[in-house]
């Protein structure tokens, strides 16, 4: 267990402890510890730079979109495969379904160009049908429901399976109890299936709401010169612009900072409200 | 229970066939056209849904040598290493940690579930590989992420589910721990092996950024020489054909996409099969 447990304490507490840089000025010969203090220097000039909070207005606003019109599809989906009464369809669609899961934000993002760009398969249909082309990919316009529909092809599927998990467990005596006292199918999922999974709902949206400043980087970065800064700078690409690109480490390193506090209290904030509501939460 | 109505059967029938068409009309295009002739590609406007005279010119073309050869090569390597080296750290520290009992035990876990809450941030975590001298090391592709939390998690759970009898009767044999691990732990785990495994190798697999954050151009992997040539647009066909032959370069591009997502279809198959029993019974007891 040591090169495990060396792992953790290398790569996690010791870049934790880097993050004293966002209290310096980097300078490169120097590294991280003999570098200059600053104070809270970085964190001034970023409550002041409007680059900033475009970003973390782009980042919420990407994160909500993606939380209504993403978050129910898996569980959509997954009453769909439950209510399927042949077992071998299920597990077929379910397979086939996981698979984008597996796939990197490099390939989709390709397969979405190449599907959608100007010389693509949609546009050149449409453009064979003698009708006028649509600019999907490169439209700063259309970015936002862009980035949902890659989400949703590929995560919609594998988000299911938690949902079928807790699906699975519901006893299969309740639905009989409820049908023989007459309760329609609607009826039985109102107050059988929904009762049921109600705890996975409420983790799994606390999950997402505790990292909502965490909207797919690699997504984001992939695109982010197709269709500009201004509709896909994030929080995260902000970092990586400022500081891996840019030079500015204790600048980059304070904004970096300010999503991981922020996120923990979220993650920390949303728990004790589960606990409120008499949900089990993410943990005690 | 009675039988559903016919409408709200054909209504799952279309919903199901959409989400299966949706999933597989892209593979099939990108395939399909990797596979067909310039011609054809150019005279149908960027694509074609089934070549009508299949060649595999663009796979010579770009597996001639040069850079997709090697960036083949690279991935497959990292991809082989660091799935071991991370099966084994996750496996010995999954072990532990899953034990009653062992010393510090609570606060070590505690200790590696806070860095889930509290990842470290993108930037000190460049600067702590920079300043080990990982830089241009294919290390830096391994280490930084060697232990997956999620994974460990999973694999814990599982060796909780494992009956405690067993465990008292291999001790009662005079197993001791190393013993206890591979000949009662580990054969009774082979789906959860099998998923984490999976997990792993995919990850290694796809990880393109911290090869561009860490490596020379020379060095990288399969999905970074994807994304610059494909994703970014930048000529493939020049730098790997030399003068001479001009490939369409759509037909490459779609080759380049198919060898980068192939060893996941050839993989999948024999694996998914595991997905539920292994996941769920670690992840859901924990």
């Amino acid at each position: 267990m040591l090169p495990g447990l060396g792992y953790f304490l290398l790569f996690h507490y010791g870049a934790l402890a880097g993050n004293l840089i966002a209290f310096k000025e980097y300078v490169p010969f120097d590294g991280i510890w003999a570098s200059p203090w600053v104070g809270t220097g970085n964190f001034q000039r970023m409550f002041v730079d409007e680059a900033f909070w475009a970003a973390v207005l782009n980042t919420v606003w990407i994160a909500v979109l993606q939380l209504v019109f993403y978050f129910p599809v898996p569980l959509a989906l997954a009453l769909l495969l439950h209510s399927l009464t042949r077992s071998s369809i299920r597990r077929f669609v379910q397979s086939v379904a996981y698979l984008p899961h597996f796939i990197s934000w490099v390939i989709v993002v390709a397969l979405f160009q190449q599907l959608l760009g100007d010389t693509g398969l949609l546009n050149s249909s449409l453009d064979g049908m003698g009708l006028s082309t649509v600019d999907i990919i490169g439209n700063p316009d259309a970015f936002r429901p862009l980035t949902v529909a890659q989400v949703i092809w590929k995560d919609a599927g594998w988000g299911t399976i938690i949902f079928l998990a807790a699906l699975a467990q519901v006893d299969e005596q309740q639905y009989e109890a409820a049908a023989i006292d007459g309760a329609g199918p609607w009826r039985r999922f109102w107050h059988v299936t929904l009762p049921a999974i109600r705890p996975v709902v409420v983790l799994l949206l606390i999950m997402r709401l505790g990292e909502i400043l965490s909207v797919g980087f690699e997504q984001m970065l992939l695109q982010r010169d197709a269709v500009g800064p201004e509709a896909a700078e994030i929080i995260d690409t902000f970092v990586y612009y400022q500081g891996i690109v840019g030079g500015d480490y204790g600048f980059a390193a304070a904004a970096g900072l300010f999503k991981g506090v922020i996120g923990a209290l979220l993650v920390y904030a949303a728990n004790k409200v589960a606990h409120r509501l008499g949900e089990q939460g993410v943990y005690k | 229970m009675e039988k559903p109505k016919p409408v709200t059967q054909a209504a799952k029938a279309v919903a199901l066939a959409a989400v299966v068409l949706l999933v597989c009309v892209p593979f099939l295009v990108i395939v399909s056209t990797s596979l067909a002739s310039t011609d054809e590609v150019v005279a149908n406007g960027g694509w074609v849904l089934w070549p009508t005279q299949p060649s595999l010119d663009a796979y010579r073309d770009i597996l001639d040598g040069g850079i997709v050869t090697h960036a083949l090569g690279v991935s497959a390597g990292v991809t082989l290493v660091g799935t071991l080296l991370s099966l084994a750290c996750t496996v010995t520290l999954a072990y532990a940690l899953s034990r009653p009992g062992v010393f510090g035990g609570r606060p070590m876990l505690l200790l590696i579930l806070f860095t889930f809450l509290f990842p470290p941030g993108m930037i000190p975590s460049f600067l702590l590989v920079k300043e080990l001298g990982l830089l241009d090391s294919y290390a830096s592709l391994v280490l930084p992420v060697l232990v997956n939390v999620f994974n460990l998690v999973v694999l814990r759970g599982f060796f909780q589910g494992i009956p405690e009898e067993l465990y008292e009767a291999a001790r009662l044999d005079g197993a001791g721990d190393w013993r206890v691990l591979f000949s009662v732990v580990l054969p009774l785990s082979k789906a959860a092996l099998a998923v984490v495994g999976l997990f792993y190798a995919v990850a290694y697999w796809n990880s393109w950024f911290y090869a561009s954050l860490y490596l020379e151009s020379d060095h990288w992997p399969l999905q970074q020489v994807l994304r610059t040539y494909v994703v970014a647009g930048s000529g493939l066909t020049d730098a790997t054909t030399g003068e001479g032959t001009i490939s369409a370069p759509q037909t490459v591009q779609m080759a380049v996409l198919v060898i980068a997502t192939v060893p996941i279809l050839l993989v999948y198959p024999f694996l998914q099969k595991y997905f539920t029993k292994g996941v769920l019974t670690g992840a859901i007891k924990s």
